[in-house]
């Protein structure tokens, strides 16, 4: 049976520095605390930031509104895409990464001066691509910077401090690792969550590695150093870069999604052997997905796209219908052996839906998957992507897989963070219950009006679509829908940091005592540890709902996926 | 979160079996699609592709548009250029123009040429909905057929600084003869 209580002590002679958790019994170094409460606070500045931004640029591209000039427009679209898909999703991760190396292992914190280094140039690297997209004039050049538009030099020495830090902290990561297993703070295997933020970490070190292949010669080609740089070879190393990228975001909003359900409901995870599985699936084929994005340019074969688009068969896709299937299992056997056993979905109707965790974690699920994994897979088959690569459809599905997958699991996970990691008490409660649903509603909406502005042809990263006189009057509906939706989203947003801020700001120090915040007093942490084989195994507790649900996601993933062929087949020939 | 028991390798389950087994048979189906759609779709991705250079670009563009020019845009100045059927065609991308005109004919087939002269700029055909990247010094060709006729627009689609909006083209696809 696993276990709970600390193990060892900390090594012989060492000054102990670290506090019990009264709630969980772990260990906390406080090295690993300082850590946590920095990286998640940058990861919180940024994503308000980067919120400011969203909303201004939603209500520019909502065409009925129309707010920012041309402008400003795309420097904060530039700003958005830096403060959130880098800034705040690494920051929170990092955090996440000492979280797990130490916290989760019983153990200490092995390297904290270096992972301070690592934090400071991340710090300086955000900040400072804020300073320069916002005060130089030709630094508007989207986060992706393709070559030749030349941003400033500091605009790439900006990423090079910021992807080097974070190398850096991924390292201290390994170190933790080791460390801890060379101190016997744990035997045998790593916990599930543990190894999947590895898995995380180190798709993070090649992809950070990538990064630097396309943003150092960048940087000498912007200082005039460099006389010439093919851009279809920046394409090709930066998407070696942005795509890994988004599949650290994967493992780890993966992990999290184990953890929360863990948090709230008591999961067992249903065969450790088939979770592994999964994690490693996507060690091994996901990084082929750069691909993803080179699909329709010139220069590259058929045979090429077909076999990096694919994974080599779509293995890492296989890995998160595997999640798919696992984690909403786990959730049905533990609620079933709590008595909750009427029909397919009884266990459903009677789960904690008002408790923040565990309503992000089932709205990143859901929206991850029926969004963005569907609408990933599909606009990544090679033909289909000539009907997407550029339009709103693809900033309308990776707002469904990072956006409402990963931020909301991670915001989700945050107001547990704050009593056992800040020790504050979690403030206004009542708005932590609603933000969830907020959010995620809102940005259902959000995407789904840029995908069906985008299938009449809407053009992403653009001021003014009307130019082009061409897009259909239907046009003004979904951008509509898009534009009520950001606005929801952007109120979701702005619930999160006030109750973030609040909580950390104010109030006194306070040992958490609780680890359920609205929904009960009890801890789901020791009642999955007393989740019996013999319950796990119960005829009564099988997973007959969460089977039937995966099997309706993959009719509504063919529906989708035909119809793209289809749509695919009425436009000209090309080849 | 917490570590696994001594042996966590244990059979799956039927369940985790059965999904295992229809999830991989998807993801095969999703694999031979490709090639199969490649064999036997009418609507592929264009591969071929040539190196050139902004310069010699240009001076194809100039010798065609001189050649087969039949008229002038009103709106624009731009000429509207119409090559016989089977003939190479060219567009060239700049900030922030797609020049010349094309003028086409339904059902016949052309070799489509793109580059640009500077940025990255993206072709997005509409309401076809066609999309592809330019990038200077690939000459980009795509061996289209139209198959319907009337006024096309081709939307720049990638960011190429502050006037990318106004980056707008035309292409007319006259009736089958
Ligand atoms: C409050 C919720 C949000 C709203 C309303 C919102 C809205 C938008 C809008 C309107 C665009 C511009 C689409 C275009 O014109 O091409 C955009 C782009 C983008 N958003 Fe968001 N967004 C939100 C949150 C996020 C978050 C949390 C992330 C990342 C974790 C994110 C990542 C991105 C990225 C990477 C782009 C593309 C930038 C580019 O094209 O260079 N967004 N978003
Ligand atoms: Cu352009
Ligand atoms: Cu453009």
């Amino acid at each position: 049976m696993a276990s709970l209580a600390p193990t060892t002590p900390w090594t012989e002679g060492a000054k102990d520095d670290y506090r019990g958790c009264p709630v969980t019994t772990l260990k906390v170094d406080m090295h690993t605390e300082r850590l946590i409460i920095a990286n998640a606070v940058m990861a919180v500045v940024t994503l308000a930031l980067g919120g400011i931004a969203a909303l201004l640029i939603a209500l520019t591209r909502w065409q009925a509104i129309h707010l920012l000039p041309a402008v400003w427009f795309y420097r904060l679209l530039t700003l958005h895409g830096i403060d959130m898909l880098i800034a705040w999703i690494v920051f929170f991760e990092m955090a996440g990464l000492h979280f797990g190396s130490t916290i989760l292992l019983n153990a200490r914190h092995a390297a904290p001066k270096l992972a301070w280094t690592g934090f400071i140039m991340m710090t300086v690297g955000g900040l400072m691509a804020n300073a320069v997209v916002l005060f130089d004039p030709n630094s508007n050049v989207m986060f992706s910077a393709y070559v030749p538009m030349k941003a400033h030099p500091l605009f790439y020495l900006s990423y090079i401090l910021f992807a080097v830090g974070a190398l850096i902290t991924v390292i201290t990561f390994f170190i933790n690792i080791v460390t801890a297993k060379r101190e016997g703070r744990f035997t045998g295997s790593l916990p599930l969550v543990v190894f999947g933020l590895m898995t995380a970490a180190i798709l993070a070190t090649y992809t950070l590695l990538e990064g630097a292949a396309a943003i150092v010669p960048a940087f000498f080609w912007s200082l005039g150093i460099l006389a010439e740089y093919d851009p279809g070879i920046y394409r090709n190393f930066f998407w070696g870069f942005g795509h890994p990228a988004q599949q650290v975001n994967l493992a780890a909003m993966v992990s999290i999604w184990y953890a929360l359900a863990q948090m709230t409901v008591g999961i067992r995870p249903v065969n450790e052997k088939f979770s592994r599985l999964a994690f490693i699936l996507y060690l091994f084929f996901i990084n082929l997905g750069s691909a993803h994005h080179l699909l329709v340019d010139p220069g590259l074969s058929f045979a090429w796209k077909a076999v990096n688009t694919s994974y080599a068969m779509y293995l890492a896709v296989l890995g998160s219908m595997m999640h798919a299937f696992s984690i909403p299992a786990a959730l049905e056997i533990a609620l079933r052996a709590k008595g909750y056993r009427k029909g397919l979905f009884g266990w459903l109707r009677n789960a904690p839906w008002g408790e923040p965790g565990f309503s992000a974690l089932v709205l990143s699920m859901f929206l991850f998957g029926w969004i963005g994994g569907v609408t990933g897979v599909t606009i990544g088959t090679e033909q289909i992507n000539m009907l997407v690569h550029n339009t709103l459809r693809l900033p309308g599905h990776f707002h469904a897989t990072v956006v409402s997958g990963t931020t909301l699991a991670f915001m989700g996970f945050t107001y547990y963070v704050i009593p056992l990691i800040f020790r504050k008490e979690l403030k206004l409660k009542s708005w932590a219950k609603w933000q969830p649903y907020i959010f995620g509603f809102g940005m259902l909406l959000t995407s789904m009006g840029m995908i069906v502005s985008g299938l009449q042809g809407v053009a992403r990263r653009n001021w003014d679509i009307t130019f082009a006189g061409v897009v259909p009057g239907t046009v003004e509906i979904s951008l509509a829908v898009f534009g009520v939706g950001a606005i929801l989203a952007v109120i979701g947003g702005i619930m999160y940091v006030t109750i973030v801020l609040t909580s950390i700001l104010t109030g006194p120090r306070l040992e958490a005592s609780n680890l359920l915040l609205l929904t009960g007093t009890h801890n789901p942490i020791i009642d999955s540890t007393k989740l019996t084989d013999h319950q796990m195994e119960d005829k009564q507790n099988q997973p007959k709902g969460a089977l039937v649900l995966v099997f309706a996601f993959l009719v509504w993933f063919a529906i989708y996926y035909f119809t793209n062929w289809w749509l695919l087949g009425r436009t000209w020939f090309i080849r | 979160m917490l570590a696994p028991e001594k042996n966590w390798w244990k059979p799956m389950g039927r369940m985790e079996k059965s999904w295992l087994t229809v999830a991989f048979v998807w993801c095969v189906f999703l694999t031979v699609m490709m090639p199969l759609w490649y064999f036997y779709g009418k609507q592929n991705v264009p591969t071929e592709t040539y190196k050139t250079s902004p310069a010699d670009y240009g001076a194809k563009v100039n010798a065609f548009v001189e050649q087969y020019t039949i008229g002038t845009d009103e709106a624009t100045g731009f000429p509207i250029v119409a090559a016989p059927p089977g003939s190479d065609v060219y567009i060239r991308a700049s900030t922030w123009q797609w020049y010349p005109i094309l003028q086409l004919e339904k059902g016949q087939e052309y070799r489509l040429h793109i580059s640009s002269m500077d940025l990255q700029h993206g072709f997005s055909l509409q309401p076809v909905n066609i999309n592809l990247q330019v990038i200077p010094g690939y000459d980009y060709v795509a061996t289209i057929t139209p198959t319907s006729a009337g006024e096309f627009t081709i939307v720049c689609n990638e960011y190429c600084f502050v006037g990318h909006h106004t980056m707008v083209g035309k292409v007319f696809v006259t009736e089958e003869k």
